[in-house]
């Protein structure tokens, strides 16, 4: 009965999501406020009706309904209440179930928080991500039930993928696919506004908060899952330029060039073509990512369906919506006016050469994942882009994209005196020099150029920001004004400080871990020691142990420092009772400055074993820099502007309420 | 004119990449239709991995029926892989031959050593110059090799159970049988 409820519920939404898309659109070409009006209650309807929905298959899971097929492939009676709840999207149809849920949620979030804004805003934007929606729905009635049943049903559930039973993983998703989804808000404010052909900074107001707010979940999502892949996988990488990867980097690299851009359109009125272009494309690549994990295009590790059908469809809707959209900006956007001008030595510069700068890599991404494609289908014979290939880019254009963030915030807009920026860079130049000295020492950079340039990048970009810090507080008290600060208004300033020291610890992390890294195979009896980077690594055996659904062997590795006993590590190989494959679970010593990270083996006869133990510098920057940046999101979308914007809506509401 | 040129470009940009998505559809990333198929495989002639002055070509495999199988270490979907081929090689129906594609041979005998080694012989092709003669444009990749050395099958991705037992395994048999 409870699947029969949860498709129906789909049914119901995709009817609402089709009135959603068409009335309140059509009323704003033609001023019918009546038709306008219904966008918020058909908002609301759309969310109630797909969380019964999402409600629905977590309760088959938590049933153990095997009936279901999405269930009897996915779950298992044995499962911990959490994976049970994970499993809901463990593989393609529950994924998508998910997708279109959030996107009912952000819908929702706009609908109950836009009263501030124009009605024929609010009835455009809710009608633009109603056909996304329509889009999603329709592609799982369609092609990918969730609630599709099997007869006979199995007894037990084929269990959710091993590799998927992580805390990181569980939560890695919907992260991942609230920032993919949230980018529909800024994609609905742009569609919007080409639609009614007013750019203003207005819009880029309204879309602002919004966009970060996406923006945060994908650093997020994106940050749990290189860490989920560090931690599972058990081979020790923390990026593997995987397509799926790649996939979730586009828009995020996209989005963040998004993020700056708006920043302009709203204070100063320029770019305004180029920021809708780059709304239309952030979520466009969000689709595409969509599509290139789902349709079985490329291959990749991470790929859970691939299905040709599925394929065809998502290509139609993906032509749809960003061909569409596309075809609306070469319409629209020639008529809007260009805005403010600037110089050459203005914020609007850098802020322009950061625009660019993040859309090459991007453009770089997306041409690296489909290359192998391109040629295939070009009939140029085949090529592979590896590791080698991306990471080459990213040497020759991180440094580029550093020197900018460091002087972005020193400059003003629309104008500067060379002599007074160089005054407002003169002390950060000066650290920078020094440490470049220092880090031209071969006992720092070990001989590796490389690990230089890191630092004196990382070095520019803290150097900058702290003497920009320092300006800014120079004329008031110490400490006490940044608190005053921070608590009266001007989050935005800090926020945006704090996730470019994040890019900073991301190159300090990136540089540690690539050029100090140790990474040593052994062969170990019990009681066997080896050295590494310093540390004692002591080999006591393997035990048997058991787990809710898996049988393990944990190995047990103690460290040394000088003597010293500093921790206990216990990788294990599990063995699910549902897969015959066995996995590794690496376990890890963290301290800020390195990972001890040891993975158990094969036996090798003898009480022998495999291991594979790795001394991992700064990994953690890497994760760290996340965090920070996501923090700073956070922190600006906290503004004073966005506030008073939402006291206003309060008082409204409480109007309302009166009346 | 040239104004409102400018800003079709991004959906011509857009329509280019959907075409190539298109035919990428038609393409099936396990079993691509390479051109080599029922073509004698290209020549080659590669050092052995465990003894680098000694070489092998494709000559000295004529006249059996066997699976080439190109992998790394550095090659996240080889280390899938590789258990489906270490059962394999432990049932002995078929014999497997491998190219270690430009990688590190000293990770790579690492590996052989720890995830076991599952081919008669692994070949080292540094430079990827017979990966590129080979057609491969991703590790791993795998070719089914007749006894006249004419390449009847190429997958590429991850061997699994199910696709050897139905599929590649009942064609080695067959293979066999021919002349």
């Amino acid at each position: 009965m409870i699947p029969e409820i949860g498709n129906f519920s789909l049914i119901v939404a995709l009817s609402l999501a089709i009135l959603l898309a068409v009335f309140p659109l059509w009323g704003s070409l033609n001023n019918r406020y009546r038709w306008m009006r219904m966008a918020r209650p058909l908002a609301v309807g759309l969310f109630v009706f797909m969380a019964i929905s999402f409600g629905c298959l977590v309760a088959s899971f938590l049933n153990d309904d095997f009936s279901v097929l999405y269930v009897a492939t996915n779950g298992n009676s044995k499962l911990p209440l959490m994976y049970k709840i994970s499993a809901v999207w463990g593989a393609h149809e529950g994924s998508l179930l998910l997708w279109a849920f959030l996107l009912s949620g952000w819908t929702l979030a706009i609908a109950m928080f836009s009263r501030s804004l124009p009605l024929q805003m609010v009835a455009r934007v809710l009608s633009v991500m109603a056909f996304v929606a329509i889009g999603f729905l329709l592609f799982m009635l369609i092609t990918s039930n969730p609630f599709e049943r099997i007869f006979p049903a199995p007894l037990e559930g084929r269990d959710l993928n091993p590799l998927l039973q992580d805390p990181g993983l569980a939560i890695h998703p919907p992260m991942l696919y609230m920032g993919y989804v949230g980018f529909a808000v800024a994609f609905g404010f742009a569609i919007a506004a080409l639609i009614g052909g007013k750019l203003d900074a207005a819009w880029a107001r309204w879309s602002r908060p919004w966009t970060t707010v996406a923006w945060v979940f994908l650093t997020g999502g994106i940050g749990l899952g290189s860490w989920w892949a560090y931690d599972e996988l058990g081979w020790g990488g923390w990026w593997f330029w995987d397509p799926v990867e790649n996939a979730s980097f586009m828009p995020w690299l996209v989005g963040t060039a998004l993020i700056h851009s708006l920043a302009v359109t709203e204070k100063r009125g320029a770019f305004k073509s180029w920021t809708v272009l780059l709304a239309i494309a952030t979520f466009s690549l969000s689709l595409l990512g969509t599509f290139l994990v789902r349709s079985g295009v490329l291959n990749s590790v991470h790929a859970f369906a691939s299905d040709p059908a599925r394929g065809v469809f998502i290509l139609v809707f993906l032509c749809l919506v960003v061909g569409g959209s596309l075809a609306l900006y070469a319409w629209r956007a020639p008529s809007v006016s260009s805005g403010g001008t600037f110089g050459l030595l203005s914020r609007e510069t850098f802020l322009l050469v950061n625009n660019l700068l993040l859309s090459v890599v991007a453009a770089m991404v997306l041409f690296g994942t489909l290359a192998p494609l391109i040629y295939e289908a070009m009939g140029w014979g085949k090529i592979s882009v590896g590791f080698p290939w991306f990471n080459r880019m990213f040497v020759i254009l991180t440094p580029l994209l550093a020197v900018a963030i460091g002087v972005g915030p020193m400059s003003r807009w629309k104008h500067n005196d060379p002599k007074w920026l160089f005054a407002q860079l003169r002390n950060a130049l000066i650290v920078t020099a020094i440490i470049a000295v220092i880090s031209l020492l071969p006992w720092v950079n070990q001989g590796h150029l490389l690990v230089s340039l890191g630092l004196v990048l990382a070095a520019w970009i803290v150097a900058s920001h702290v003497e920009n810090l320092r300006l800014r507080i120079r004329n008031r008290r110490g400490i006490q004004a940044v608190w005053q600060d921070l608590r009266n208004g001007s989050r935005s300033y800090y926020g945006m400080w704090l996730a470019h020291i994040g890019v900073a610890a991301f190159i300090i992390g990136i540089t540690g871990v690539t050029n100090f890294e140790i990474e040593r195979d052994l062969r170990m009896a019990p009681g066997q020691k080896a050295e590494m980077a310093g540390y004692e690594f002591v080999f006591e055996g393997v035990v048997k142990s058991m787990g809710p659904n898996y049988e393990a062997d944990r190995g047990r590795v103690s460290i040394y420092q000088d003597g010293e006993k500093i921790g206990v590590l216990e990788p294990e190989k599990r063995v699910y009772f549902s897969q015959a494959k066995p996995m590794t679970e690496a376990a890890i010593d963290i301290t800020w400055s390195r990972d001890l990270y040891v993975s158990l083996g094969e036996p090798l006869g003898n009480g022998e074993w495999a291991l594979r133990l790795y001394y991992k510098p700064f990994v953690r920057w890497i994760w760290a820099a996340a965090i920070l940046m996501a923090l700073g999101g956070l922190l600006s979308v906290s503004d004073r502007r966005y506030r008073i914007l939402r006291r206003k809506v309060s008082v409204r509401i409480g109007a309302e309420a009166r009346a | 004119m040239k104004r409102s040129m400018k800003f079709l470009l991004p959906l011509a940009v857009f329509l280019g990449i959907a075409v190539f998505l298109y035919r990428g559809l038609s393409i099936d990333p396990h079993a691509i239709p390479s051109p080599l198929i029922d073509k004698p495989l290209p020549p080659f002639e590669l050092p052995l991995l465990n003894q680098p002055d000694k070489t092998l070509s494709n000559r000295d495999l004529l006249g059996k029926v066997y699976l080439l199988n190109v992998w790394a270490t550095w090659c996240i979907s080889c280390r899938a892989e590789h258990p489906t081929l270490v059962a394999l090689a432990r049932s002995q129906q078929v014999d497997l031959y491998g190219i270690d594609w430009k990688d590190d041979d000293a990770a790579a005998t690492v590996w052989l050593n720890q995830l076991g080694d599952p081919f008669q012989a692994v070949m080292v092709d540094k430079k990827g110059r017979t990966a590129i003669d080979l057609g491969v444009y991703g590790a791993p990749e795998t070719f089914l090799v007749d006894k006249k050395g004419v390449v009847r099958k190429k997958y590429a991705g991850a061997l699994t159970p199910s696709l050897l037992n139905d599929e590649i395994l009942p064609l080695v048999r067959q293979l066999r049988t021919e002349s």
